[in-house]
């Protein structure tokens, strides 16, 4: 009763606010998108060091992955762990139809999404039924089938060598990426993009399907949605941005090696959303940036990284038990709450 | 109308749901009562398609629903609250009901637009002041206290406009004031939104001064249907349940 009161008498103060909110919120993300992107592509002229022009590259592709991967598991409740297969079959794919076909590089690009959709399709229709466990061993297990019929089918993909000779870059639309900033600055234009895009994927009604059936897919299906569906959409979509990120490593190494659809690749992922945290859409980019500076600064002082890169996923998992951005998240809501208002 | 023909359903040997048959008039109020595994919770639970019956048909205005999905049968016009509250943790009050509304307008797949939309405020909006959620919509839904996750419960049915409301329990776990609270809401939803309501309950004062109809389960059959006088004096009744009464009350 007391508590009933108490309620009522601190939320009527806050009622009429959400309503304008989001449509101001689209126009939110869209502007931090255009300023992300113009300090992005302002680097260069600033910089001139390559290894950070690389570095942003790398965060491209693997902050599209990894942000992807969110996208099943923070906002859809669906740990895969064969999540990698798709950046692998983005830079095979590719890489391959560049080598092969000669087509302009928009017509491959449109292509090996098309081919990834096909694919996500298809083993997304054998795994998003099975509950939690099983659907991890699953895509594992196509992750490794993909993987193997790599390295086996050698006349095609160049077996445990993977695709070398590099892969053609013709020009398109004035743009050659064959040179290093034209590179970067469609890396940039492609990370930002598919960022916004799947932004716009976590905020829609669509997104707001997703995190129920997270919570409760029982309930979700008794409110009329069909789980097995939107699930599958997902999959699908989700594979589309990881095989974007595997386009731009495949663009950015000038190859495909069976390492980039190996599990490991998968295991990064999950690692990077560890990491970033799953709670914020921003969070496994960040957990991109982290990943990848500790990497190459602890490669550079010894060559037992493994076990730093395992003490600290340790420290995460059990000591912060959440992202960096979760706890940076949640001590902000504390300080604009001011103390012991949330509990 | 609601109609249940020959309803049945074992699990193993045993007869959860056997034979049943049954009517529901368009905005009518039903209390279905019962000792613990009467096949109350089956019952419900075959006519909202989270159980396949073994025969039997579920006819809302002359479809058969038996053997269709969870939502098909929700999008057909029955909807469920359940025992324990089923709702959406992390979501709040308004955006579980904002979602529940865009999936009955089949938008729960909508990519391109943001959420809300606006056609969909405005049921949203009436279904929080309905319940009287409507000053807790920036909650999150594991934060409300039982009395309220059972209302939003409701709310979540309620939202998606069905011809048949059923309520598993809807006073489950709550103290004798909060109980009342909660039936006079059910039976004002019933009043205003002239929908057909079907709910389980276990208080026998609330039974017999709500229900105009109580139907009686027992080991997966009718025991009795009629109404609360009726009801009272239905020796078949008296034997098997409310001589009892003290008994299975002290069991819930």
């Amino acid at each position: 009763m007391t508590e009933l009161q108490a309620d009522r008498a601190s939320e009527t103060l806050t009622t009429p606010r959400i309503e304008t909110r989001s449509f101001r919120s689209r126009y939110r993300d869209i502007l931090i998108a255009l300023v992300a992107f113009a300090v992005l592509a302002a680097l260069p002229f600033f910089f001139g060091s390559k290894a950070l022009l690389d570095f942003v590259i790398r965060c491209s592709a693997f902050g599209l992955f990894a942000t992807s991967l969110n996208l099943l598991v923070g906002y859809t409740g669906m740990i895969s762990f064969g999540h990698g297969m798709f950046f692998g079959l983005g830079a095979y794919g590719f890489g391959l139809l560049m080598q092969r076909t000669g087509v302009p590089i928009p017509v491959a690009f449109v292509a090996t999404l098309a081919i990834t959709a096909v694919f996500a399709a298809i083993i997304g229709a054998i795994c998003v039924r099975l509950k939690e466990i099983y659907f991890a061993f699953v895509t594992l297990a196509f992750q490794m089938l993909i993987h193997s019929t790599i390295l086996t089918w050698a006349s095609l993909t160049g077996g445990d060598q993977g695709l070398r000779g590099g892969i053609p870059r013709p020009v398109f639309f004035g743009i050659d990426l064959a040179n290093h900033v034209h590179l970067y600055i469609t890396s940039c234009a492609l990370l930002v993009l598919g960022l916004l895009l799947m932004r716009q994927i976590a905020q829609s009604p669509f997104g707001y399907t997703l995190r129920m059936i997270r919570d409760n897919a029982r309930r979700a299906s008794f409110i009329g949605i069909d789980v097995w569906r939107a699930k599958l959409t997902i999959f699908v979509l989700a594979a589309l941005f990881a095989s974007t990120g595997g386009m731009v490593m495949a663009l950015f190494v000038s190859g495909a090696y069976p390492e980039f659809a190996y599990w490991t690749i998968s295991g990064e992922g999950i690692f990077i959303n560890m990491l970033g945290g799953v709670t914020t859409f921003l969070g496994p980019m960040v957990g991109t940036v982290l990943l990848l500076i500790l990497n190459d600064t602890v490669t550079r002082y010894t060559e037992y990284h493994g076990i730093v890169l395992g003490v600290v996923i340790l420290f995460f998992a059990i000591g912060l038990r959440k992202g960096l951005m979760d706890y940076v998240l949640e001590w902000y809501a504390q300080r604009r709450d001011g103390p012991g208002e949330r509990g | 109308m609601l109609d249940i023909r020959e309803l049945s359903k074992s699990f193993g040997g045993v007869k959860a749901t056997d034979n049943v048959s049954l009517d529901f008039a368009d905005g009518s109020l039903t209390a279905v009562i019962g000792p613990n595994g009467a096949g109350k919770s089956t019952f419900f639970n075959l006519i909202t398609g989270a159980l396949r019956p073994d025969s039997g048909e579920v006819m809302l205005d002359g479809v058969d629903l038996a053997g269709k999905s969870p939502p098909e049968i929700v999008r057909h016009g029955i909807g469920r609250a359940f025992q324990v509250a089923s709702i959406f943790p992390s979501l709040t009050v308004q955006e579980t009901m904002l979602a529940a509304v865009c999936a009955d307008q089949r938008r729960s797949t909508v990519l391109h637009r943001r959420f809300p939309l606006v056609e969909t405020r405005d049921r949203a909006e009436h279904a929080m002041e309905l319940l009287g959620l409507a000053n807790k919509r920036h909650r999150t839904a594991a934060t409300l206290s039982h009395g309220d996750q059972k209302l939003l419960d409701i709310a979540l049915a309620l939202v998606l406009d069905p011809k048949v409301l059923l309520l598993d329990e809807p006073t489950a776990g709550m103290g004798t004031e909060e109980r009342w609270r909660m039936i006079d809401k059910v039976r004002e939803l019933w009043e205003t939104q002239k929908i057909t309501v079907v709910f389980i309950e276990h208080d026998m004062d609330i039974v017999f001064k709500i229900a105009p109809r109580i139907v009686v389960l027992c080991y997966g059959r009718i025991l009795a249907t009629g109404t609360p006088d009726a009801i009272r004096r239905n020796d078949a009744v008296i034997e098997a349940y409310l001589g009892t009464e003290d008994h299975a009350e002290a069991v819930t």
